[in-house]
Parts: structure tokens; C-alpha cells; sequence
């Protein structure tokens, strides 16, 4: 039979058995993404909070350059980082590299631009003189910048939604800090790459099929949330 | 009458542009003052550092003899509580905007329920606890954000122009609510306004204000006599007019507002007096409705503002008044500028002030 249906219907069959091979790949790629974005999240909200608040000269650059760093290609931040955790790095004493951590921290850094950059926008889209109401109803500083956070909710969720989908489906950073180290540090985009170098389709497609199930169900999911109304056209007769 | 709250010698930039001018100002406690002004006068930004939210480049805020400063603003501010001109609502519940400032004042759960219900109550929306609050009519939107600032019972209100572009409905709910608020709890309110609110809730004290300074400042009846003579420049205030007053053989005074325009108003009064008639309580028609009412007058529309539901519009029968109808009669009536109309009160409707 032809390779490429046979290594498709041989994908089927692992992801419908719940191969553990291929299950144990998924849940490590959805633990060190997901912890990145969490990691991301909490250095990148307070400031998405600063430049969406406050005013400060140079603030026009600051956003600029979070907005340009989302494009970094992943091979070279891969790279970079790869230099930084290396023993010859100024954090090799740290030994990250090669281990989980490494992947979770680089994914972390990659992904900080888009947090920072959409929940910037989103806070920043908030009626600034909702800090006035909030005052004005005795809140504190601390308090009133809290209750903008909150009303930024949708924003800041989809920053960190974006953020996971970019985290989860990156090659680079993975692949040059964590060495595709079977069963530690092997996550699904450098496992897709490694079986399909070696010719393994039925795992590559099954990996991939995987991969592309996530990043388009979380966004079909995003578009939904975002527009109810969607849902009602599939409930429509035609006309 | 203990004061309140002062300002010494405040003035405040915004760049360049000098938007409150070395006001001097107090607040007497459980008085409701008025500030009357037009758009860009420095109503707002006066709110405003009254409600400790602004700073003043130069002189001081005292509130309760205690001067207010950067460390000492936000307690302040748990004892004053501001109402914007716009809608401003958080993107939740009602039951989550009333509540806000009693959370932040740490107010424990069961006392929060009794007392958002109380507002609720009191701005007659009961059972909206639950309802999403950018759902709401403008109206509703309005009064919850009055309830919000009421619930807290703060000793100050600052109102930024509370019944503008309200329907009749509205408005009296908003006003009445105040009223409220004023004879239970003796709140020192300070509201910026365009318009007279009716006589049961007229102001203690008037304050012009006009390009930053405050230009006059006393009783309502004070004001309006000397706001006769430079009406023309002073336009904050609809329907208010000054005339010569003469007593009638059936009672009811007379009054001669100039161009031929004769008021009959319920009451006494003798001499040189002012009136103000409330635009809510004049009838537009196209003719002339024969009626008990004792003024009638036929005009033109010269203007026409449209505040969605509610269209005020303008219109000279010699003097000008301001009258507001709903949409759907300006529609219905198919009005516009230029219109012949005729408007329609009773002597009960005109306040001798």
C-alpha cells in the first residue's frame, strides 16, 4: 500500500487506541506550554498594566519594540538562548540546558511580547476615566488599576490564549534548548520533525493531526467566545 | 452652619489652558448647591478636585478643616462620592456595581445584600441585582450608577449634571432619589447642572460659574433676579425668565416677560420677579388644544437637539423656550425647524422664584 495512506490510517489507529507514546508526548507538550504561558502571564500582565496605564516618556518605543519581538523567529531565539544556558553561558551555571526547564523558560520569553502587546491594547481600550469611577468609590490606586485589569478580562484572556497556541506550536526554542530528549524533553512539533526525518509517518501525521486539533480548537473556541452569534448560523435553515 | 469643604484660591491648568480661575469656595454641611455654567465653564474639573480625584496646580482643599494632600487623598475620598456625566458602569452585574464601593470599604457580605437592595429600591429598579449592566436603557444605566454612589452614603455627592438628556420618567426617579437621600441623610450635595430641578428640590444656594471663576454665588431667588440682566450671555438655564409681575382679578399673577409674552402663574407676587417654567411640563401641538391650561402661546422651532429617546427642542413665541417630547411624538408630529407649534402649561407649572 502506499506509504502515505498507510502511515494516515496507521495514525488513526494510534490516536483512537490512546497509544501511550504518543499520549505521553502530548501531555509533556501541553504541561511545559501551558507553564510557560502561566510563567508568561505573570511577568507579562503587571507590565501590559504599566504601559497600559501610565505615561512615561519612551513608553511609544517600549510598545514598539514588545510588538516587533512577537514576530522572533524561534530557531533564533532558540539560538540565543541556547548561548545564554550553554556552559560557556552567563546562566550555565543554572545546568537548564537540555532539561525541561530550559524549554519552559524559552517558551516563556517567546511568548512575553504577545502577552505584553494584547493586554496592553486591551487595557488600554478601557475608558480611562473608569480609574476616576473607581476612585471616586474608594478604591486605591492598587485597587482601581484591579478593577481595569477586570474589565480588560476578555483581552487579557485572549493575549494568554495566543500566547499558548504560539507556545505549543513553536520548533525552534524547543528543539535547540531541549535536545528532543526521548521522553524528557521531546514535546510534539520536535517529534513530528524527528519521525518524519526518519520516515515514521504513522507517528509524525498522528503527532501533527494532534498538534493542529489543539491550536484550531482553541481558536475556533476563541472565535466563539468572542461572537456567540456564530453559533446561531450553524443552527440556521438555508434559505 | 459648619462648612464642609473649602476651596482657597484654587486654580487649575490643563496645559495651557487655565480651567479653574483662583475659585474661592465653601461647602456648607447639608447644603445643596448648585453650579450652574456652560460646557467648558469648569463644572466638571470643580466636581472633580471636590471629589478629591483632581489636583489644583495652586491653593488648597480643606475637607472637614483638614487640608486634603497626595497622602491623605485617598482616605478622603471614602467620604465623598462622584456621579460623571457619561455612563460609566463596569462590565457585570448591577448587583457588582452597586456593591463595589462597599467591597472596597470592606463592608461585610449580608450587609452588602440589604444595602444594594435598599438602593436598588430606592432608584425604583428592585430585582435587577442579577441583570448584566451594559444591558440596561440609558435611563436604568443612569440610575444604577446613582444608586452606586448613593449606597455609600457618603457626606458628600458630587452630581455632574444627573438628569441631562433624561426622560421625564427618569429624571423624576433620579430626582426623587436625591430628594430622598437629602432629607434622611442631610448629604451635602454640590451638582453641576444646565437645568432647574422642581421647586421641592431647588438648591440651598446657586454658584455661577463661567470660564473658571465663579461669578455669583447665593439664594436662588438672589441669582435669578440678577441673572435677568445678563440673561442674553448667560445661557446655563432653560426657561428662565425675567418680568414685571401685576396681581389679577382672579387670583393669579401676571407676568410680563418682554415681546409681548404674558405668564399666568398660581401665586402672588408684585414688581420685578423672575420665573422659571419646566420644559417637561409644557404640551407641544400643532394646534391649539383648548384646555384648562391658562398659557398658550403660538411659535416656531428654531432649534433641535436629539438626545435619542428624548428630542428637546427650541422654540420662539417671542421669548424662547426650551420644551422636550419623545421622539416618537417629534416623529409622529413630523416637526422640525421652522414648525408653527404651540405650547401649552398651566399657571401651577410656573415657579415664581
Amino acid at each position: 500500500m502506499n506509504p502515505i495512506i498507510d502511515g494516515i490510517v496507521k495514525a488513526f489507529q494510534l490516536i483512537f487506541s490512546g497509544d501511550p507514546t504518543v499520549y505521553r508526548i502530548v501531555y509533556r507538550s501541553l504541561f511545559f506550554s501551558g507553564t510557560a504561558t502561566i510563567l508568561a502571564a505573570l511577568w507579562g500582565t503587571p507590565i501590559a498594566m504599566l504601559l497600559g496605564l501610565k505615561d512615561f516618556r519612551g513608553k511609544p518605543i517600549i510598545k514598539g519594540i514588545f510588538n516587533a519581538l512577537i514576530g522572533m523567529p524561534t530557531v533564533a531565539l532558540g539560538l540565543i538562548l541556547f548561548l545564554i544556558f550553554s556552559k560557556a553561558g552567563p546562566l550555565g551555571f543554572l545546568g537548564l540546558l537540555y532539561t525541561p526547564g530550559a524549554i519552559i523558560l524559552g517558551e516563556a520569553v517567546l511568548v512575553t511580547p504577545l502577552v505584553v502587546s494584547i493586554a496592553t491594547t486591551a487595557i488600554e481600550a478601557v475608558d480611562p476615566e473608569m480609574i476616576n469611577l473607581a476612585k471616586t468609590l474608594g478604591a486605591s490606586e492598587s485597587q482601581a488599576s484591579i478593577a481595569i485589569l477586570k474589565e480588560a478580562f476578555n483581552g487579557v484572556i485572549f493575549s494568554n490564549i495566543a500566547s499558548f497556541n504560539r507556545a505549543i506550536a513553536e520548533l525552534g526554542v524547543a528543539l535547540l534548548v531541549g535536545g528532543n530528549i526521548a521522553g524528557l524533553t521531546d514535546v510534539l512539533t520536535t517529534d513530528i520533525s524527528k519521525y518524519t526525518q526518519r520516515g515514521d509517518l504513522a507517528y509524525a501525521i498522528a503527532l501533527s493531526i494532534i498538534l493542529m486539533a489543539i491550536v484550531f480548537g482553541i481558536n475556533l473556541i476563541i472565535i466563539i467566545a468572542r461572537n456567540p452569534k456564530v453559533l446561531a448560523t450553524f443552527g440556521r435553515s438555508p434559505q | 452652619m459648619t462648612v464642609l469643604a473649602e476651596l482657597k484660591n484654587l486654580t487649575k491648568y490643563f496645559g495651557n489652558r487655565t480651567v479653574l480661575d483662583d475659585i474661592t469656595l465653601q461647602i456648607k454641611e447639608g447644603e445643596i448647591l448648585a453650579l450652574l455654567g456652560p460646557n467648558g465653564s469648569g463644572k466638571t474639573t470643580l466636581l472633580k478636585i471636590l471629589a478629591f480625584l483632581e489636583k489644583p496646580e495652586s491653593g488648597e482643599v480643606k475637607f472637614q478643616g483638614e487640608t486634603v494632600t497626595d497622602k491623605n487623598a485617598e482616605r478622603m475620598r471614602l467620604q465623598s462620592a462622584m456621579v460623571f456625566q457619561r455612563i460609566l458602569l463596569f462590565n457585570t452585574s448591577v448587583y457588582n456595581n452597586i456593591a463595589y464601593g462597599l467591597k472596597m470599604r470592606k463592608l461585610p457580605q449580608n450587609t452588602i445584600k440589604e444595602e444594594v437592595k435598599k438602593a436598588l429600591r430606592l432608584v425604583k429598579l428592585e430585582g435587577f441585582e442579577k441583570r448584566s449592566a451594559k444591558k440596561l436603557s440609558g435611563g436604568e444605566q443612569q440610575r444604577i450608577a446613582l444608586a452606586r454612589a448613593l449606597v455609600l452614603k457618603t457626606k458628600l455627592l458630587l452630581l455632574d449634571e444627573p438628569t441631562a438628556n433624561l426622560d421625564p420618567k427618569n429624571a423624576q426617579i433620579m430626582e426623587e432619589a436625591i430628594a430622598t437621600i437629602d432629607r434622611e441623610l442631610r448629604t451635602t450635595i454640590v451638582m453641576a447642572t444646565h437645568n432647574m430641578f422642581q421647586a421641592k428640590t431647588l438648591p440651598h444656594r446657586i454658584a455661577l460659574i463661567n470660564d473658571g471663576k465663579i461669578t455669583e454665588i447665593g439664594a436662588p431667588a438672589e441669582i435669578f433676579g440678577k441673572l435677568s440682566k445678563n440673561l442674553a450671555s448667560f445661557a446655563a438655564v432653560d426657561n428662565t425668565f425675567a418680568g414685571t409681575a401685576k396681581a389679577t382679578a382672579a387670583g393669579t399673577t401676571m407676568v410680563d416677560i418682554g415681546n409681548g409674552v404674558q405668564i399666568e402663574a398660581t401665586g402672588q407676587r408684585q414688581g420685578v420677579t423672575s420665573i422659571f417654567v419646566n420644559p417637561q411640563d409644557i404640551i407641544v401641538s400643532k394646534s391649539a388644544v383648548a384646555s384648562s391650561a391658562r398659557n398658550v402661546f403660538k411659535g416656531k422651532i428654531v432649534e433641535v437637539s436629539d438626545f435619542g429617546p428624548v428630542v428637546k427642542l427650541r422654540v420662539d413665541v417671542g421669548k424662547e423656550f426650551v420644551v422636550q417630547i419623545t421622539k416618537r411624538s417629534f416623529v409622529e408630529m413630523q416637526l422640525n425647524v421652522g414648525s408653527t407649534v404651540f405650547l401649552t402649561f398651566k399657571a401651577s407649572s410656573v415657579h415664581l422664584i
